[in-house]
């Protein structure tokens, strides 16, 4: 007894011992470098069910995850420690990458056909936003179990609409557009186990996108068959859903559209918005403060993507095909375009790094993403990638609506 | 005026031939990928569905092969279907027609 005690102390102070050894090292106690992981992000390699993780201030790869299943069209969103990528998968794959270890931590088939995600403003829940069948199911973010499922259910037939523009709100709430049923639904889930839902109905016909402005107020669903986008004051829904941009085409036959828009809360620069104008060769721009049209912008093709760097100085915009090669800059000070760029054949996305020094775009068929100074327009960085598509960038996990 | 007539005539034989020939391998490889990778933004890239309707055989079966054409050739008014003739002409549709119907090529 009298022997033993003091070896047991020493044995019990050994763990501890080694584990300042490795920190001073700069290791976890697993062996795995410590590191932040504010400047990571992912690649999604749209053909390969795959990801790769990126890191913004080394530009380059730390590794790849395989194994997520159908990824041409998959959004990806963070647990508000940047560590875990929720990757959202066409196939209805949900699945919960640790960026740290690069490895899969959950996963699950939640659908048939899916298109993207959100997570809640308090971040204990993830939203699957569904084509098939037609709904979001909530999950709990930590261990993917369902919660609920909100199905999208419209008119008296008990048809199921596709969800679009699934967005979080304040209040820890989920805002989502009915494709085919044409409605807006507000959900709560304050209690995810039993949602309550608030139904907006006839605000346009075929919603194809929505966002969240960044301040978390308003939700606006971009509209597919009619020209207009649909706007929910989230500080006052009692108001109901009202339409700007009403006609903008102004009766004019739209062109054909190749690719659908996106929205979401990078639309947004200073008190302005800046909208892809369906199936038009245009940019509109809209007053955050009134939501009345106060300019739009001639641009070289339909546009996909209209996106904001952080500080809101430049808007860059990608295309459908057949200009989908081109990326244009539009300076909004002087609200025009003054950059073309041709960064690579198939541009299909791209994302600024969390201050905007830097752009990164994925080249589909280049096989690879390339980087570009904001200020100068060079290339900084090339990094290989089978058939590039989105990239996300851990930032999002502090922003509302992304 | 007789030159220009005679030159488009002379294009639209032209055309004709081609519409009526096979796509080279070079150029089938390119329709795979157009089917996959822009055709698929839509249907899928497995062509399984998303915003439009699956393109897989058992569901494609159902409805001919000619109106199938047309609506690759000429979209679907109404729905946001587009035209592709500005990218194929209509053997290039058939030849895509007749892939879907067999299961379509990877790559």
């Amino acid at each position: 007894m009298r022997l033993r005690r003091p070896i047991a102390r020493w044995v019990a102070g050994l763990p501890a011992l080694a584990l300042s050894v490795a920190l001073q090292a700069g290791e976890a106690p697993d062996g795995a470098p410590l590191r932040g992981t504010a400047d990571l992000g992912v690649v999604i390699e749209r053909a390969s069910g795959r990801v790769q993780v990126v890191d913004t201030t080394a530009r380059a790869s730390l590794g790849a995850v395989e194994g997520l299943g159908d990824l041409s069209h998959a959004h990806v969103v963070y647990s508000r420690d940047g560590r875990y990528a929720y990757v959202f998968g066409r196939d209805g794959g949900l699945t919960k990458v640790d960026l740290l270890t690069q490895r899969i931590d959950r996963r699950v088939i939640q659908a048939g056909n899916s298109i993207g995600g959100s997570i809640s403003q308090d971040g204990r829940i993830v939203a699957a936003q569904n084509y098939d069948p037609g709904g979001v199911k909530l999950f709990d973010a930590q261990t993917l179990e369902l919660l609920a499922d909100i199905p999208a259910v419209y008119g008296d037939q008990g048809a199921r609409s596709k969800v679009v523009g699934l967005a979080d709100a304040p209040g820890n709430r989920f805002v989502f557009a009915l494709y085919d049923a044409g409605e807006i639904w507000v959900a709560d889930v304050t209690d995810p186990r039993r949602p309550q839902v608030t139904r907006f109905r006839d605000v346009g016909r075929h919603p194809y996108d929505g966002l969240v402005t960044p301040d978390g107020r308003y939700f606006l669903a971009g509209l597919f068959g009619e020209d207009g986008v649909a706007l929910l004051d989230l500080w006052r829904p009692e108001q109901g859903v009202r339409r700007i941009l009403g006609g903008y085409g102004r009766g004019e036959e739209k062109l054909p559209v190749y690719k659908m828009p996106h929205l979401r809360g990078w639309a947004v620069a200073g008190r302005h918005a800046y909208l892809p104008a369906v199936g038009r060769h245009e940019v509109l721009v809209v007053d955050t403060a009134t939501w009345q049209e106060v300019g739009r912008i001639p641009v070289r093709g339909q546009p996909v993507f209209v996106m904001a760097r952080p500080d809101g100085r430049q808007v860059w915009v990608n295309f459908a095909l057949p200009d989908n090669g081109v990326v244009q800059v539009i300076d909004t000070l002087e609200q025009a375009v003054v950059r073309t760029l041709e960064p690579g054949r198939a541009i299909l996305h791209l994302e600024f790094t969390p201050r905007g020094e830097a752009v990164w775009l994925s080249a589909r068929d280049d096989d690879r993403v390339r980087v570009l100074d904001t200020q100068s327009f060079a290339t900084l960085a090339e990094l290989p990638a089978r058939s590039p598509s989105g990239i996300f960038f851990t930032a999002r996990a502090g922003r509302i609506g992304f | 005026m007789a030159f220009d007539r005679w030159a488009t005539g002379g294009l639209l034989v032209l055309a004709a031939a081609a519409a009526s020939a096979e796509p080279t391998a070079d150029r089938q490889r390119e329709l795979v990928r157009l089917v996959r990778q822009d055709c698929g933004s839509c249907h899928g890239m497995t062509l399984a569905g998303g915003l439009g309707p699956p393109l897989l055989p058992e569901r494609l079966r159902e409805r001919g092969a000619a109106a199938m054409v047309q609506t690759i050739l000429h979209g679907r008014p109404g729905t946001p279907m587009p035209p592709w003739q500005p990218f194929l002409d209509a053997a290039e549709a058939q030849w895509i027609v007749d892939r879907l119907l067999e299961g379509f090529p990877e790559r």
